[in-house]
């Protein structure tokens, strides 16, 4: 009983951690190229700050489905 | 909150997680959900229809004027996401945004306002209040979300067909990416996949990020006194979370009826 409840730990966590560490790398290289293009051409950063967001709402879903899974298996499992 | 034994965490968590369902197996109803939702409809179709009514071109009021940016807003992104013509597209786009942003609102209603409320009544009623259960955000059950996403691949399919027909649409999925009449199967595999894919990935995109919100501001509720520092940043947070997560179903929403309408 305590295994399968560790292993569960486990098992969230894994889920939530390598989701997070798949997103923090994507996030970092979108908001490094927009910079660097907003510094190249200053008159677009404010069309290509919308795009950012929904290439951003894009990079989180995946890790988020995970969260969700995660929190429910924790909590209501 | 108790009337006798102790609330553990534990069982404050569930019961904060569980819909108000009535009914067993399928035809379960999660009454919640549905009239939540149902209400905020009403409330955004109440209040826009309101100003369309009464709009005044030389003196807006401050309600209106809010409309007006709502709806420009979303006029400019089907415009320049939108490559074809149907009347639909920016009723739906409007209709989606506003619909899912107040429905996600509601998540920042204080966690235990609405479901002691509940509780009350019910116990007023004659209830046991520990199985009363008010789950207030309809997006934070995976029904409704499904439901908008599955209303949206209805519309996909239904706007491929009549824009390609049956024929061009079979065709659409069985000859990309491969062109050769060996890998029509190969190719028909993960087209399907790529377009059930769109509609899955929508539910599952907005109901991840709101239940995993309103499972912290729960969790956040958990520490006593400690709570007071940490729900205000973590709800400063979830506005913005609500507001793209509103917009991003809206604009995935416009570019796959947008792919619908194009033929090659």
């Amino acid at each position: 009983m305590e295994m399968v409840l560790g292993l569960k730990l486990i098992a969230v966590a894994l889920l939530i951690g390598l989701g997070a560490l798949g997103t923090a790398i994507g996030f970092g290289t979108l908001g490094g190229k927009f910079l660097e293009s907003a510094a190249r051409q200053p008159e677009l950063a404010p069309s290509l700050q919308g795009k950012m967001f929904i290439v951003a709402g894009l990079i989180d879903a995946i890790a988020m489905i995970g969260v969700a899974i995660g929190l429910y298996m924790l909590f209501a499992m | 909150m108790a009337s006798g034994a102790e609330l553990t965490s534990k069982e404050y968590i569930t019961h904060h997680l569980t819909n108000w369902s009535v009914g067993e197996g399928f035809w379960t109803w999660h009454v919640d959900t549905l009239g939540w939702s149902i209400l905020m409809g009403l409330v955004f179709l109440i209040s826009f229809r309101a100003v369309a009514k009464k709009a005044n071109a030389g003196v807006p009021t401050k309600w209106q004027c809010a409309v007006e940016m709502v709806v420009e807003f979303v006029n400019d992104t089907v415009k320049s996401t939108f490559h074809g013509q149907s009347a639909l597209i920016a009723p739906l786009a409007l209709t989606i945004f506003v619909w899912v942003f107040l429905m996600n609102l509601l998540d920042l209603v204080p966690v235990d306002f609405i479901p002691y409320t509940a509780q009350m009544i019910g116990g007023a009623m004659g209830y046991d209040p520990h199985h009363v259960y008010m789950k207030v955000v309809p997006t934070t059950d995976l029904n409704m979300t499904i439901a908008l996403a599955l209303g949206v691949f209805i519309l996909m399919i239904g706007y491929s067909i009549k824009i390609k027909g049956v024929g061009g649409f079979i065709k659409e999925l069985t000859t990309q990416p491969f062109n050769t009449p060996w890998l029509y199967w190969f190719n028909f595999i993960l087209e399907v996949v790529a377009l059930l894919a769109k509609p899955l990935s929508l539910a599952l995109r907005l109901f991840g990020n709101l239940y995993a919100g309103e499972l912290i501001f729960i969790l956040i509720a958990l520490l006593g006194v400690w709570q007071l520092p940490l729900h205000f940043p973590w709800a400063m947070f979830h506005i913005l979370v609500i507001t793209l997560q509103a917009f991003i179903f809206m604009v995935l929403t416009v570019v796959y009826l947008s792919m619908a309408h194009e033929k090659h």
